[in-house]
């Protein structure tokens, strides 16, 4: 188009050159600080990464040494036992979204996902203290837990619903031609289909609930050592960075740093997976 | 059972790598299935029964979560709302010796922090959005929007980690003496330079809003239907013309909606704000002076808050939160389904 630009004036010209530079500018920019970030993260946090860092539990504040196993082991732990409240729910509610949600019911439903979804995380937090702690009367893995584990459900029933829709309905009408019942077409033909689809969109809410620390300050609450029961206080590798990095202490600090280099490298490696996965199955999905 | 596995393939065809294992899985399952059942049998009647009602009640808890949100929050705050009724919103007490609350200078916080990470992040996500459909490479288009998606899936925690460390400092350094030099005059940069505050918090939000309102920009603008470049290209518009008149014009409800949406997320990002804003319960015209938001404080409060007052002030401020996000997120959604859904005829002209 711009061949034939002697007929476009100098000005129109110099705008379009210019806009479209502050376009590239812009992502530029953008991309500073996630480089900047990662950047940090991994000279300042590889210092302190150690075989010691990963199978100890931390050392009082002076004494050299000492790790995050039981926050690491305490990370897993919340998230296992949140995906056994979201991961269900989440599936669940997106089935009935995809096969029995096209009516009003289905979109309320499908509002209220979103509305959970945009609900602030400190906000979930303070709903799991008051349906948990203040019944069980002290703070608890199982709390932290329910909190990470309504964080998880909206993010899966709507990526669930997504991927079920994007079944062909041939695949459907099939399966209920050959006389399967719908609820067995709808396990074994349609979820089997999309399956690829439902595990990236659990990673994904695993990718966005492993970083929370707001809905774990008080529930999961933090711990200085192993947990050893379900309603005990447990450590969280993301609760461990927030109390290193507010602590006045140069070694606090050097272990935040490599706390959020172990977490960071867990939630990336989540992501990426994620992207591979998916751009996999939407190629499928769009050719 | 010869024409049995057709619509299988015809799936398949799409997928020409999964193509073997897919069809064998599908078509044995069908085999072993379809003699098993017998059409309209009372006990296939129950069992589809007993299968809506189950993910009908996996959805009913989906809504009811939210509902149980509400009746907690209402719960634990009736002490504050029934002491301190309406005038709690807009008191800028904050004294929990002698159990005295108001919310003002919180929302206040909140609010300020969210619009100055607006400021920064909507031009830039504008600008991301646009180059990733429109100009970018194609090549290159899957690295920039994965690197775009990466920043949203750092923890807010470590945002707030590199903000006290990494950006606060450089804040104090070279932003706010340069912001104070030239644009002090205005009485929003001014006081003694913390690094730590409003500015700083503003700052991380923006890069933390900055995916989300991306993402949302680039799925409307993808929505704009080719037709509408096309034309304004053949009258001869640049391609900024172009993409002024023809993308951002018709895309303008939408991105609205996803500036919206970053909104809402700034408004309850908790972490890093927290880190950061330097939380002293004062409403201060300066963004240089540090401030508080409703997040912020139940946070840094709410496991060290002794009595029934104190404690039931910070639900509320939960309470509050809660109710702000939800229209704002209501909003958001709703223009962003103006966009990419209400219009499917414009969509598919």
């Amino acid at each position: 188009m711009l061949k034939s630009s002697q007929n476009i004036s100098v000005r129109r010209r110099v705008t379009n050159w210019l806009a479209l530079g502050s376009i590239c500018l812009a992502t530029f920019i953008v991309t500073i600080p996630l480089f900047l970030i990662l950047g940090t993260v991994i000279t300042r946090g590889i210092g302190a990464l150690n075989w010691d860092f990963l199978t100890q539990i931390p050392k009082p504040i002076g004494e050299t040494g000492g790790g995050m196993a039981n926050a690491i082991v305490g990370s897993i732990e919340l998230l296992a036992v949140a995906s056994l409240i979201g991961v269900p729910l989440g599936i669940g509610s997106g089935v009935f979204l995809a096969e029995y949600g096209r009516n009003k019911w289905g979109n309320m439903v499908r509002f209220t996902a979103d509305v959970l979804n945009g609900v602030p995380s400190i906000v979930i937090g303070l709903t799991a203290y008051a349906l948990v702690v203040v019944v069980q009367k002290h703070f608890s893995l199982l709390a932290g837990s329910v909190a990470l584990g309504i964080m998880m459900v909206p993010t899966i029933c709507r990526t669930t619903e997504e991927v079920l829709l994007l079944v062909p309905q041939a695949i459907r009408e099939a399966a209920l031609g050959l006389g399967i019942p719908k609820w067995r077409t709808i396990l074994s033909v349609v979820l089997r289909t999309a399956s690829a689809g439902i595990v990236t969109s659990i990673m994904l809410a695993f990718a966005r609930v492993a970083g929370e620390t707001a809905p774990l300050m008080f529930t999961a609450f933090g711990n200085q050592y192993w947990s050893k029961s379900i309603n005990q206080p447990t450590a969280a590798l993301p609760l461990q960075i927030f109390t290193y990095a507010i602590m006045p202490y140069e070694q606090a600090h050097a272990q935040a740093w490599t706390g959020a280099l172990v977490l960071i490298s867990l939630i990336m490696f989540t992501v990426i997976l994620f992207r591979f996965i998916s751009s996999r199955s939407t190629i499928k999905g769009a050719s | 059972m010869q024409t049995m596995p057709e619509p299988m393939r015809s799936r398949n065809t799409e997928s020409p790598d999964e193509h073997e294992m897919t069809e064998s899985i599908a078509s044995t399952e069908a085999l072993k299935v379809v003699p098993k059942s017998r059409v309209g049998t009372q006990d296939n009647i129950w069992a589809d029964v007993v299968f809506r009602s189950v993910v009908i009640f996996c959805a009913v808890a989906l809504v009811a979560s939210v509902g149980l949100i509400v009746v907690e929050l209402l719960k634990e705050s009736h002490v504050s709302i029934s002491k301190f009724g309406f005038s709690f919103l807009i008191k800028q007490v904050w004294d929990p010796v002698n159990e005295d609350f108001g919310a003002l200078p919180f929302i206040y916080g909140t609010i300020v922090s969210s619009i100055v990470a607006l400021i920064i992040a909507v031009p830039l996500s504008i600008g991301t959005a646009l180059f990733l459909t429109e100009l970018c490479p194609r090549q290159l288009r899957g690295i920039f929007s994965l690197l775009v998606e990466l920043l949203a899936a750092i923890p807010s925690v470590i945002y707030g980690l590199w903000g006290i460390f990494v950006l606060a400092p450089f804040l104090r350094a070279y932003v706010q003496p340069f912001l104070a030099k030239y644009f002090g005059w205005t009485g929003l940069f001014s006081g003694p330079k913390y690094g730590y505050g409003m500015l700083a918090a503003g700052v991380i939000l923006a890069i933390m809003i900055l995916p989300i309102i991306a993402s949302i920009t680039r799925e409307v603008i993808t929505a704009v239907p080719r037709v509408q470049r096309e034309a304004a290209l053949a009258l001869g518009a640049t391609k900024w013309e172009m993409l002024r008149m023809a993308v951002l014009r018709n895309a303008r409800p939408g991105i609205f909606g996803g500036v919206i949406l970053g909104l809402g997320r700034a408004l309850g990002e908790t972490m890093a704000v927290t880190m950061l804003i330097g939380n002293r319960a004062e409403i201060a015209r300066s963004l240089f002076a540090p401030g508080n938001t409703l997040a912020s404080v139940i946070a840094n409060e709410f496991t060290e808050a002794v009595g029934n007052v104190y404690l039931s002030a910070l639900v509320e401020m939960a309470l509050v939160l809660f109710v702000i996000t939800l229209i704002v997120n209501a909003l958001a959604g709703l223009l962003v389904w103006s966009i990419t859904r209400g219009m499917p005829s414009r969509a598919l002209a």
